[in-house]
């Protein structure tokens, strides 16, 4: 018997963020928004540029999946359910663009940590969360680079 | 355009009163401010009320219900962590557009314990410990770890400023905490986002401020002797930044709003005897003394150091105890934190008296972001 949860559920997984595209699919990307008139980057669709004012001239364009640590926090200390502790980072992107995201696969130490260490971008599972339709996500994650 | 003076300000112990209402709160701190002043809330023109926690709830109206509904203008405020500093400097406005000569400023918040923030609200699934995080030590844990990246900062550093404020906030019986905390047992207490450990988080608490602040007519009319005159109330919002996206910039927004006080009183960081400032966790603190001007860039670290920042340094910062110790209401923090240094430049601020205070400054940030900025100068 069918319940509500397999009737709204879609298939293949969700993207975390709007701007993660191609999440249903063999080749998911972070997309970016360009401003045609400074050069600003932008996460997610918009039309008007908050640095510089231009309207209608934002470009998407495809983010790298390869950075740079620029700045973090290790979390021991969230809200009920979630794992701790983690590396909440940000990340500078090769050619532009900055995010935060997890960094995985490696001990949450500062020790092992250092300002500009390579990253690079991956897609999984978004730790098993699921929405209340039953949908699975897909997320982006920082891990260490070669 | 008239100057504008403080004749009476106030706060209260700060503290966890669940069986009491916001307006309750609000009001008492009211009442401290007005006797302050020797005035009654008949002769206020207008109340300019802060609040965050119930800002869809007519907090204002509802202080006028507990002391005195007399009909006058109200209005309601929210502006995140700069709430307090907002009310109080629409009551400056108020009276520099010569609309009235004598209001009322009130800042007050009743808080529940825990985290505040949050990566991702909206629809789908928590973005919370899967996109990093939006908790507020964390957010300010990467951008004290944005320092630490160009100036070597150590999580020493960032936790002696936690050790200085709760040694101020034992002199400050207003304060919600007296208790010394030394360097150890700051570093050792549960890490909450590193660098920040618990004893490095402002403390959620109840509490509420207010001032009465007048034109320079009625202030002659009342006396000069205790009054403070503001030199500069500034208000900023976050500029465009390549990071701020992701990375709220505290420093860009309080480098606004400090050049433009600065500008505006006609002084410069060097003339600035006490400062009180936005250190909801020991890494903002670090942060602030180069984007107040306090020091050079880079310079933070030696300044905590080398006690400069301490009670009877250079430029002691928060002698109250800061947000760390005497805690954090947020509404009523940016008028709390101007009724510390009107105490100074008062003279009357007892066993944490910052010797000869004649100028002050107070700062705020609102994440979001809103910087509130206000330099007061010793009258009398």
């Amino acid at each position: 018997m069918a319940n509500d949860t397999d009737e709204t559920a879609v298939d293949g997984p969700l993207p975390v963020v709007p701007f993660l595209k191609g999440a249903d699919g063999q080749d998911p990307y972070l997309e970016g928004h360009e401003c045609g008139g400074c050069g600003a980057i932008f996460l997610g669709e918009r039309t008007t540029c908050s640095n510089c004012g231009a309207m209608d001239q934002m470009v998407a364009k495809r983010l790298s999946n390869h950075g740079k640590l620029y700045s973090y926090s290790i979390v021991f200390r969230s809200f009920p359910g979630i794992e701790v502790p983690y590396i909440s980072a940000i990340v500078d992107l090769e050619g532009g663009g900055t995010l935060k995201g997890n960094l995985i696969d490696i001990e949450p130490d500062p020790a092992n940590l250092s300002f500009d260490m390579p990253v690079e971008v991956v897609f999984a599972d978004a730790l098993g969360r699921k929405d209340r339709d039953g949908n699975s996500y897909l997320s982006y994650f920082f891990k260490p680079a070669a | 355009m008239s100057d504008v003076y403080v004749v009476g300000v106030d706060m209260i112990k700060f503290g966890r009163f669940p069986d009491r209402t916001v307006p309750q709160i609000g009001a008492e701190s009211a009442l401290l401010a007005l006797d302050d002043a020797g005035l009654k809330i008949q002769d206020m023109q207008a109340l300019y009320c802060g609040n965050l926690g119930q800002a869809n709830a007519m907090v204002g109206q509802r202080i006028l219900q507990e002391i005195g509904q007399t009909g006058v203008a109200v209005v309601n405020c929210a502006n995140a962590c700069a709430t307090g500093a907002t009310a109080f400097r629409e009551a400056w406005m108020s009276i520099k557009a010569g609309v009235y000569d004598c209001v009322l400023a009130v800042g007050v918040e009743q808080m529940g314990k825990g985290l505040l923030g949050g990566a991702g609200g909206g629809a789908g699934i928590p973005k919370e410990g899967l996109l990093g995080s939006g908790t507020m030590p964390a957010v300010f844990a990467e951008a004290g770890m944005e320092h630490a990246r160009h100036y070597g900062t150590t999580f020493e550093q960032f936790a002696k400023v936690s050790v200085k404020n709760h040694h101020h906030s034992t002199l400050n019986p207003k304060a919600m905490y007296q208790i010394e905390t030394p360097l150890e047992t700051v570093m050792n207490a549960e890490m909450i986002s590193y660098p920040n450990t618990k004893l490095m988080c402002s403390v959620n608490v109840d509490g509420s401020a207010a001032a009465v602040l007048v034109s320079e007519k009625k202030a002659k009319e009342l006396g000069m002797q205790r009054a403070v005159r503001i030199k500069a109330s500034v208000l900023a919002s976050d500029p465009f930044t390549d990071r701020d996206l992701v990375m709220p910039d505290v420093n860009a927004v309080t480098r606004i709003a400090a050049k433009q006080a600065y500008e505006m009183a006609g002084l410069g960081a060097d003339d600035v005897d006490l400062v009180e400032l936005h250190d909801c966790f020991a890494t903002a603190e670090i942060l602030h003394y180069e984007n107040l001007g306090l020091c050079a860039d880079g310079e933070a670290g030696r300044m905590i150091d080398d006690g400069e920042v301490a009670l009877g340094g250079r430029v002691p910062v928060n002698v109250s105890g800061g947000l760390l110790s005497k805690g954090h209401p947020l509404g009523a923090t940016g008028i709390a934190n101007i009724y510390e240094v009107c105490t100074h430049l008062r003279g009357e601020a007892g066993g944490r008296q910052v010797e000869g205070a004649r100028i002050g400054m107070t700062h705020v940030i609102g994440l979001g972001s809103a910087c509130g900025i206000h330099i007061l100068e010793k009258v009398a």
